[in-house]
């Protein structure tokens, strides 16, 4: 059986008080395995970024538990639960948020930054990761330099670099033509994704499903269901 | 933290106009204060000169006298009752007035008069040429070689001109320390001879200069004095009165300040806003960085080393480019009144850590104030 590296149970998120009360997401419980790909899905303002936002450390919840390793993630103060996104998350934002200011090497080097390995060790380092992402020889360019699919592979080798468990996409392929968009996921699932890293993406593009293990489908805030993707049908 | 350091430098050097922006604020904040308490600075020394250049320890004087340049005579007894004070090692009169050179050319130029001590010469200047001996010849006088002495057309040892329409010999050329306020040259001669060139109301005596046989019998030497209606006060002390008369009593002082506040809340403005618009444009960074794992803590420090950074390099350049000024002007005006001291930089320096803190603490709210969430919602 698949270990769960991430146990969310019954969490529950709403935004302002009395009557502006908006409830993102209802009493949602699930599990994600090393070794998925994981599938958040559903229309807009279904509650799937907030829910990827609890179980990755961003945002507490009201209510309910995230379980990491046997310890509830929202029971730590705010620096143990950095250090929970720095070592065990790697994240890809939809605007991939890279630093025009640095050079993509320094932008993958970041998360090492972070963990206090020196400059340079950082973007040697860095250079590898550009190199799995096949984008060595665009490592001194800026950011701005990229199309947005190169800029992307920046944004998953620093997601990478520091080797989390779990990665997190949020709408990866939004930007992204068609083509461009399958081959990043086809990437993920045929080069990022092994037995000891799960992977979790909020997605509402159907066109990439094909690699999904298991799809969790969301409606106003609730968990509708959750479903065997085509990947691990095959 | 060094990693996180250069992070830090990179986001903002690679920022070139930002980073342009907050080093001209800073710079010219700096500027601005040093140019403006250097000016008044030198102006203050300069109003002290002749104290500084006489350097007696005491100076006894008429308590109305509050800068060297309007000294009231004293009557004859008062020296010589401060050579009767026990602990007075010496005591010696000096005469400080002005009088009116004519020029071979036929102009006329003021100048200041100082008259030594006829028998000891206390307080005489150090000669650049001549000898002081001859400062006892007929129509002796010796010029400083200051900032003002182009003004009686350089004269030499022999030049001759008319000083209250009376024959005048340059007998010696001498330094001193410090140059004068009002921009006019300095002679010196003795006491009997410029009391002779120079119409005098019936009491002479400008100033009683005293030197205590030890620091000790200051205190006595002042109370016995004041039993006169007179004053005596220390080297450091008549400097610090000058000080007090031109600060609070001329306008100046309040004068200078405004500039310089001004100067400051320019420095603050700009180099504020720009540091604040410049964590804005980051805001979005910063969050990245917290979603990705920075602590609080981190952010906050390369906010800290950013602005002070900024504030480091600007308070340098401010320098620079003080000190660059005042040389250009002084080749322009040689008797220009600057000085840049240990105080008016200490000043500048706290001010601009006023300005690196608030620059900071208006950065690290916003910065605190951001939520991972808000990255990741878009």
């Amino acid at each position: 059986m698949a270990t769960a590296c991430i146990a969310a149970k019954g969490v529950t998120k709403w935004f302002g008080e009395g009557e502006a009360r908006t409830v993102a997401v209802r009493d949602v419980s699930f599990e994600v395995y090393l070794g998925e790909m994981l599938y958040i899905v559903g229309p807009s303002g279904s509650g799937k970024t907030t829910l990827l936002s609890m179980i990755s450390g961003i945002l507490r919840p009201n209510e309910g538990v995230v379980d990491v390793e046997g310890t509830n993630l929202w029971s730590l103060d705010n620096d143990h639960i950095a250090d929970f996104r720095l070592n065990k998350i790697g994240f890809v934002f939809q605007d991939y948020h890279l630093f025009p200011r640095l050079t993509t090497a320094e932008n993958v080097a970041i998360p090492l930054i972070l963990k206090r390995r020196s400059w340079k060790d950082a973007v040697d380092e860095a250079l590898k990761y550009l190199g799995i992402v096949g984008l060595a020889n665009r490592a001194t360019l800026p950011p701005v330099k990229l199309s947005g699919g190169e800029q992307q592979r920046v944004a998953i080798a620093r997601a990478m670099i520091s080797q989390p468990d779990i990665l997190i996409l949020d709408e990866p392929t939004a930007s992204l033509d068609g083509d461009t968009g399958r081959s990043i996921v086809s990437f993920l699932h045929d080069q990022i994704l092994t037995e000891h890293r799960a992977i979790v993406i909020v997605t509402h593009d159907a066109r990439i499903y094909e690699f999904a293990s298991r799809i969790l489908n969301m409606e106003d805030g609730h968990v509708t269901g959750i479903t065997a993707g085509a990947a691990l049908a095959k | 933290m060094k990693g996180i350091f250069s992070l830090a430098y990179k986001l903002l050097v690679n920022d070139r106009a930002k980073f342009a922006a907050l080093l001209v604020g800073i710079t010219f904040a700096v500027f601005l204060m040093i140019q403006m308490t250097s000016m008044f600075l030198g102006v203050l020394l300069r109003a002290s000169s002749t104290v500084l250049n006489v350097g007696a320890s005491i100076w006894v004087m008429d308590p109305a006298v509050n800068t060297v340049a309007n000294s009231l005579g004293m009557p004859d007894y008062v020296a010589d009752f401060a050579r009767s004070i026990d602990g007075v090692k010496f005591s010696v009169a000096l005469y400080s007035g002005g009088a009116l050179v004519k020029l071979p050319d036929g102009t006329l130029q003021p100048v200041n008069v100082i008259g030594l001590d006829d028998t000891s010469l206390f307080g005489r200047p150090k000669l650049e040429k001549g000898n002081i001996e001859d400062i006892f010849a007929d129509n002796g006088f010796i010029v400083v070689h200051d900032a003002e002495f182009g003004k009686l057309n350089n004269p030499s040892i022999g030049t001759e001109f008319e000083l209250n329409d009376r024959r005048a010999v340059i007998v010696g050329v001498a330094a001193v320390a410090s140059s004068g306020l009002f921009g006019i040259p300095t002679l010196y001669t003795t006491y009997t001879r410029a009391v002779q060139y120079i119409p005098s109301t019936r009491f002479t005596t400008a100033y009683i200069l005293i030197e205590p046989k030890s620091s000790r019998d200051i205190a006595h030497i002042k109370a016995e004095i004041a039993k006169l209606g007179y004053i005596a006060l220390t080297r450091d002390e008549f400097i610090h009165r000058i000080s007090h008369y031109y600060t609070f009593q001329t306008g100046l002082g309040t004068n200078i300040l405004i500039m310089t506040v001004i100067a400051f809340i320019v420095g603050l403005s700009i180099s504020g806003q720009t540091f604040y618009t410049f964590i804005l444009e980051n805001l979005e960074k910063f969050g990245a960085l917290k979603a990705i794992g920075a602590k609080n803590s981190e952010l906050v420090w390369m906010i800290l080393f950013q602005s002070a950074l900024v504030s480091a390099t600007g308070f340098g350049l401010g320098i620079g480019l003080c000190i660059i000024l005042i040389f250009i002007a002084r080749i322009r005006l040689p008797d220009y009144a600057a000085l840049i001291t240990s105080g008016n930089l200490s000043l500048a320096f706290a001010m601009v850590i006023v300005i690196a803190a608030i620059s900071s603490y208006i950065g690290v709210r916003r910065v605190l104030q951001i939520e991972p969430f808000d990255i990741f919602r878009g």
